[in-house]
């Protein structure tokens, strides 16, 4: 009796992990122009992060008062572009404490897709279990869990993420936390949508006479069902998770200066935006270029691995 | 249809509760003593100790949740510690604009994110589609503030001297005086009571206040000024309902009704909005429902850039001043504003479908 158990769920483990699946998958994935563009946007973000100090020509938390002839809120200097030689070249200028704006935004990508993939690798974590719990064993708990979410949903997520953060104090970290905690209902949601469809079907009953645990069942049967949607629901999500903890650093909630980070430069130096609009437009613009690689990413993902959303209507 | 709406409005009551709880809790555990908050740093053991009595702060937590509840049902928001003033009164001067702003928002995603949307799906994978799509792909990606600051750049400060200028913050130019409404009209209220703030909440929305009374300079120089946050406000929801119309068109745009419309020779205008756009219109105003949240959550960020005076921007500096009656009293009243819009939402399905069956 005890081999019929072990036989069964290693075949079916093959099968999900077989090749020519993945491959027809990520070739799907690749046929979708969206998801093509956003993918290139991101490997170059990642190679931007990864080579961040061979790339950046200072340190960015660095003060060049004494090192270099700049003053404060220089304008750009590119010595290709005809600005003089005897000035010192800085591609996108000086900040308010006279640090090299290129360096900064270079370094600050680390910050971003760091942020954006912690706080949804938390989110996606926490959700999963909530919502296997509360869509495998329904009743009480799946009452409590659920309308728990719902009470997380009728919050505008920013503003929550804002309460939170007051509570906890101020910090990149605790930015992070909020973030995470007001994304969880997706997840919870999308995993318990998942777990109703599959649940009365009849591999799960199959698995559950062979004697297979709740747990196993849950987690080696169900979970992987949710994992396309969870997949377009998690690059979607860094996409806002970026957005977010971008808003709150604006805001003097999140990263906290000298940090490199897109929010914190651009609500460092908002007051400067008629004197010297650079110090604005370029941490804006790599906020919009990260976010965009992540929605054009998603939404390609998602007309590859579930029709049912699509965007195009076919 | 009246029995649904009914069960509808209980069954938020959960939700609505546990938005109460929540915002208890995290008002609660806002760090720092309220009474050192209130009375100062110098406030001493014995005029602390009298505060917390009189403040019902040594109460055991469920029986101060208690107490907040019952003000809170009796419309009592408390007292705001930072001006000292009733909360709601405060929430009557901010929320008019608050809500001024988002509706103008709202409408102009609705009004040109609609049609973009029709128009992709009809003209699909023309030069307009894919310029639309990018336009609202890019859209979604922006943040509100960087979007502000730079309309602000542009129409402030490049387009000064030319007929294009628009002001960079505030609500009315210096000297330019929103007369009430009701002191047009030569009602004779008394402050403080419930009509007067009844018709306070309405004369501050400057732009609604000068159409009734007719005073097309506030209008004009009103509607000026809310132009460049509308537009910044506007752009996430408008990107979201184009997109949304487009593929719940395209979606539509297939059946077979359609293809027998235009097979009867209805006329291809007629087909697209009176046969397609109608069944299509479910899911976007479910979409757009969604996007108070987003414009809520906007309202803090554009506030704060075009320096308005509104709930959004009073919360957040409410958050940092530690002022927790107005946390408390405005969280509710967003969350609870935002439960019921989306119960419209609900209850326009079956004004929008027929086929939509509410039990």
């Amino acid at each position: 009796m005890s081999s019929v158990p072990e036989l069964t769920p290693s075949k079916t483990d093959q099968d999900y992990s077989s090749n020519s699946l993945w491959r027809l998958t990520l070739r799907r994935i690749f046929r979708q122009r969206s998801a093509k563009i956003g993918g290139i946007i991101l490997i170059f973000l990642v190679l931007v992060a990864i080579f961040a100090p061979v790339l950046a020509p200072f340190d960015p938390e660095q003060v060049l008062i004494g090192v270099e002839d700049v003053k404060k809120r220089e304008s750009p200097c590119i010595h290709l572009l005809g600005c003089p030689e005897d000035r010192p070249q800085h591609i996108m200028g000086t900040d308010g404490n006279v640090r090299d704006v290129f360096s900064r935004v270079i370094y600050g990508s680390r910050v971003s897709l760091f942020i954006g993939f912690s706080t949804v690798g938390f989110a996606i974590i926490v959700g999963t279990v909530l919502g296997l719990l509360s869509g495998y064993f329904g009743g009480w708990s799946e009452n409590v869990i659920m309308r728990s979410m719902d009470v997380l949903l009728a919050f505008p997520s920013l503003l929550l993420a804002i309460a939170i953060v007051s509570v906890l104090g101020p910090g990149l970290q605790n930015a992070l936390l909020a973030i995470a905690i007001v994304s969880i209902p997706i997840y919870a949601r999308v995993v318990r949508a998942s777990v109703l469809s599959v649940k009365q079907q009849e591999f799960v009953s199959a698995s559950r006479a062979l004697g297979a645990s709740d747990s196993r069942i849950m987690f080696v049967r169900i979970l992987p069902n949710a994992f396309p949607p969870l997949v377009v629901q998690g690059t979607l999500g860094i996409a806002a998770a970026i957005l977010s903890a971008a808003a709150l650093s604006f805001l003097g909630l999140g990263a906290q200066p000298p940090t490199p980070e897109w929010g914190t430069m651009l609500g460092s130096e908002r007051n400067q935006v008629f004197t010297a609009p650079h110090l604005v437009f370029i941490p804006g613009v790599a906020i919009m270029i990260t976010v965009l690689a992540f929605n054009l990413l998603g939404d390609g993902l998602r007309d590859a691995l579930d029709p049912r959303l699509s965007q195009e209507g076919e | 249809m009246i029995q649904y709406t009914i069960r509808r409005i209980f069954l938020s009551i959960p939700v609505v509760f546990g938005i109460l709880l929540v915002t208890f809790v995290l008002a609660r555990s806002i760090p720092g003593d309220p009474c050192k908050a209130i009375l100062g740093e110098k406030a001493t053991v014995d005029v602390c100790e009298r505060f917390t009595r009189e403040h019902g702060l040594d109460k055991p937590i469920p029986v101060q949740f208690g107490i907040y509840m019952r003000d809170i049902l009796s419309g009592d928001f408390g007292e705001s510690i930072r001006f000292s003033r009733p909360v709601t009164t405060i929430l009557i001067e901010r929320l008019p604009l608050t809500i001024e702003l988002g509706l103008i928002a709202l409408v102009l995603s609705v009004v040109v994110g609609i049609p973009m949307g029709i128009i992709s799906a009809v003209r699909r994978n023309s030069s307009v589609d894919v310029a639309t799509m990018v336009g609202a792909n890019i859209g979604v990606s922006m943040p509100v503030y960087w979007l502000g600051l730079m309309l602000a750049y542009v129409f402030a400060l490049l387009l000064k001297d030319t007929p294009f200028w628009l002001p960079p913050s505030g609500r009315l130019s210096a000297g330019v005086v929103a007369v009430p409404f009701y002191e047009v009209w030569g009602l004779e209220v008394l402050p403080e009571t419930l009509i007067f703030n009844f018709f306070e909440f309405f004369a501050n929305m400057y732009i609604l206040n000068s159409l009734i009374t007719f005073d097309w300079e506030v209008f004009r120089d009103a509607t000026k000024h809310m132009i460049l946050p509308a537009l910044a406000l506007a752009t996430i929801p408008l990107a979201i309902v184009a997109r949304m119309t487009r593929s719940s068109m395209l979606e539509v745009l297939r059946q077979d009704y359609v293809r027998t419309a235009r097979a009867k020779g209805v006329k291809e205008r007629l087909v697209v909005l009176k046969h397609a756009f109608r069944n299509a219109l479910l899911p976007i105003v479910t979409i757009i429902g969604l996007q108070l949240g987003t414009l809520f959550a906007g309202a803090v960020l554009t506030e704060s850039i075009f320096g308005l005076a509104g709930v959004g921007r009073m919360l957040f500096e409410a958050i940092t001043a530690r002022d927790f009656p107005i946390v408390q009293a405005f969280t509710v009243v967003i969350a609870i504003g935002y439960v019921f819009a989306n119960l419209l939402v609900d209850i326009s399905y079956v004004f929008i479908d027929p086929r939509v069956r509410l039990d």
